[in-house]
């Protein structure tokens, strides 16, 4: 099966974070065009294309759009979430790195549809090597009049600048990256009012991931038909999956929405890697369900897979070999979580950690059923209570592989003796 | 109660320095980030008279400073060695032999999770997900990445960094 490459059209080229190299190469061909429209127009465009958001979510991206353009303000935003945060995944990295001018022209874009006139890339710690990349893509593009005060003649004026975040997953949540940018605890702040109405420094804001600024600037170069006829009714367009875990070749694949698992790993991917079983497949990051092999062979598209009660999030394809176990797997995402929430809410704060324990206690061979059935009780209340997504998706590893494992869970109560989980005895302790 | 790990005592040449950075951007609170990835540069602690610096140069309160360092997992009140040594342990590092690499650092260094070697030139610290797990499993050595390491490698570039000073 061959990658479909629109997104990752320009890796491999060489110098793609000068501007002069993007333009030779199309580039900011959507933007002039978007220059040429009404704000509204480009906000239809983008809704008759269907873009969903890219991040996690797959919220449509023209309604948030949609949400600022309505606002009377004269400071609106845009901001780039950056802040790749969720374990296994590194298509942003890739996509900054390869090219990062598809992601300025998408901001430019979305300044033009909503008319903002500022925008920040706020790019998490644990990218060093980007910044250099950005920077020098920023200044290339003003150099060029595609960035700056009076963009490519149109009197359209967008600035952007990049902030840095220092190492909080929390921060990839819309509202707490606005408190990280504004020089605050990157804490979620309560909803309403919306950041559509209300974010950064109080004004409207569109936040968007990477990917899906990148999808903008080619949409609104190739048009909605092209974008139309990629990928499945519900999903339209490519979709960047990073494949990890125990896979041969691991890596970031472009491929149009909807393409089947199970050929992804094993065609694509050469499957399983070192001759081992597949034991499990995690989508969606450490925030995603875990399933059995026998549930593989599925679409990979937004709505698919949240019909079969996971998440395709970010697009991470995480694969387990037959040498691990579930439980650990479960273990080693509670323990994230709990790490990472950043403690404004009792649920998230209390429960994660709660269900943390009580997975150790599990793993340890002393688990009971009452224990399964407190869990089922807490990931209830943190689901339904937690003040943003960390929370409530916290709970969709420990759940659902609850759902599709249980024999795993039985044998942990029985005190069956499990390898992975009798070394992982020496707990790590975070410093 | 005063914490120890806050009340180290920074030189008055580096408090000088750490005032000059803030002071370009006094009352825009929103560039304290900025501000103290720039000030972890010069001084060897965040502490309490660092904050107290940045505080007064950038019209913030000391306690909006303290707490902005203790929520990140990249800032820290405490000393850190001259190299910080970051592991990844989340699940994709995990299963691909995250433990034997953390093994072979804290038998190379002789210091576990959330130490300092006693000549203040390394530190080891757990962190999420590093975004470079198509290598996994890996670890970060100050802006640097290392990735596909297996207990060998791991300590053989870990007395890389001892002997050669990197």
């Amino acid at each position: 099966m061959k990658e479909m490459r629109v997104l990752l059209q320009n890796q491999g080229k060489e110098n793609m974070s000068d501007a002069a190299v993007y333009i030779e190469n199309g580039g900011y061909e959507g933007l002039k065009k978007a220059l040429e429209m009404e704000g509204w127009d480009v906000i239809q465009t983008l809704k008759d294309a269907g873009l969903r958001g890219r991040g996690g979510a797959g919220f449509p991206s023209w309604l948030k759009l949609k949400f600022a353009y309505d606002t009377q303000s004269e400071d609106k935003y845009i901001v780039c979430n950056a802040d790749e945060g969720e374990p296994g995944t590194n298509k942003d990295r890739v996509l900054l790195s390869c090219d990062p001018h598809s992601i300025l022209e998408g901001m430019a874009i979305a300044g033009k549809a909503v008319g903002a006139r500022k925008g920040y890339i706020y790019l998490r710690a644990e990218y060093p090597q980007i910044v250099p990349i950005i920077t020098h893509a920023i200044e290339t593009a003003k150099q060029a009049g595609a960035l700056g005060e009076n963009i490519f003649g149109s009197g359209f004026e967008f600035q952007i600048s990049i902030r840095s975040g220092a190492g909080a997953y929390v921060c990839g949540e819309e509202t707490a990256l606005f408190e990280s940018i504004e020089g605050r605890r990157g804490e979620p702040r309560f909803r309403p009012p919306y950041p559509g109405i209300q974010g950064l420094f109080g004004k409207p804001t569109v936040l968007n991931n990477v990917e899906t600024l990148a999808n903008m600037s080619h949409i609104l170069r190739n048009g909605v038909e092209w974008y139309q006829n990629i990928g499945t009714p519900t999903s339209h367009g490519t979709k960047l999956f990073t494949v990890i875990g125990n896979v041969a070749q691991r890596g970031v694949y472009e491929f149009p929405m909807g393409i089947n698992l199970k050929e992804l790993i094993f065609d694509v991917c050469g499957g399983v890697a070192d001759g081992k079983g597949l034991l499990a497949v995690q989508t969606g990051g450490a925030s995603g369900a875990i399933i059995n092999p026998f549930q593989i062979d599925i679409p990979l598209d937004i709505d698919h897979i949240s019909a079969s009660g996971g998440r395709l999030g970010c697009g991470t394809i995480f694969v387990i070999d037959d040498s691990n176990c579930v439980l650990d797997i479960v273990r080693n995402n509670i323990e994230f979580f709990s790490h990472e929430s950043c403690g404004k809410c009792v649920p998230c704060r209390e429960g994660t950690r709660r269900m943390y324990d009580l997975i150790q206690k599990i793993c340890a061979g002393n688990g009971t059923v009452k224990d399964m059935l407190t869990i089922r009780d807490l990931a209830e209340t943190v689901r339904s209570s937690a003040l943003c997504g960390l929370g409530h998706s916290s709970v969709v590893p420990v759940i659902s592989a609850m759902d599709n494992f249980p024999e795993v869970f039985e044998s942990h109560l029985d005190g069956d003796y499990c390898e992975k989980c009798h070394m992982q005895r020496r707990v790590m302790k975070h410093g | 109660m005063k914490q120890e790990i806050y009340s180290h005592t920074t030189s008055q040449s580096a408090l000088v320095r750490v005032a000059e950075i803030s002071a370009r951007y006094r009352n825009r609170p929103d560039k304290l980030m900025d501000v103290i990835l720039a000030v972890q540069k010069v001084v060897p602690s965040m502490a309490e008279d660092v904050a107290a610096v940045i505080a007064r140069e950038m019209g913030l309160m000391q306690n909006e400073v303290y707490s902005f360092i203790t929520f990140y997992g990249l800032l820290s009140v405490k000393e850190k060695g001259k190299y910080i040594i970051r592991m990844c342990n989340n699940a994709p590092c995990h299963v691909r032999g995250a433990r034997a690499v953390m093994d072979a650092i804290s038998d190379t260094l002789k210091i576990g999770v959330g130490e300092t070697t006693q000549d203040r030139r390394f530190t080891v610290e757990l962190c999420p997900c590093l975004g470079i797990c198509d290598v996994s499993p890996a670890i970060m050595i100050n802006d640097k990445t290392y990735g596909n390491l297996t207990y060998d490698s791991t300590q053989a570039l870990i007395k890389r960094y001892i002997r050669e000073d990197v």
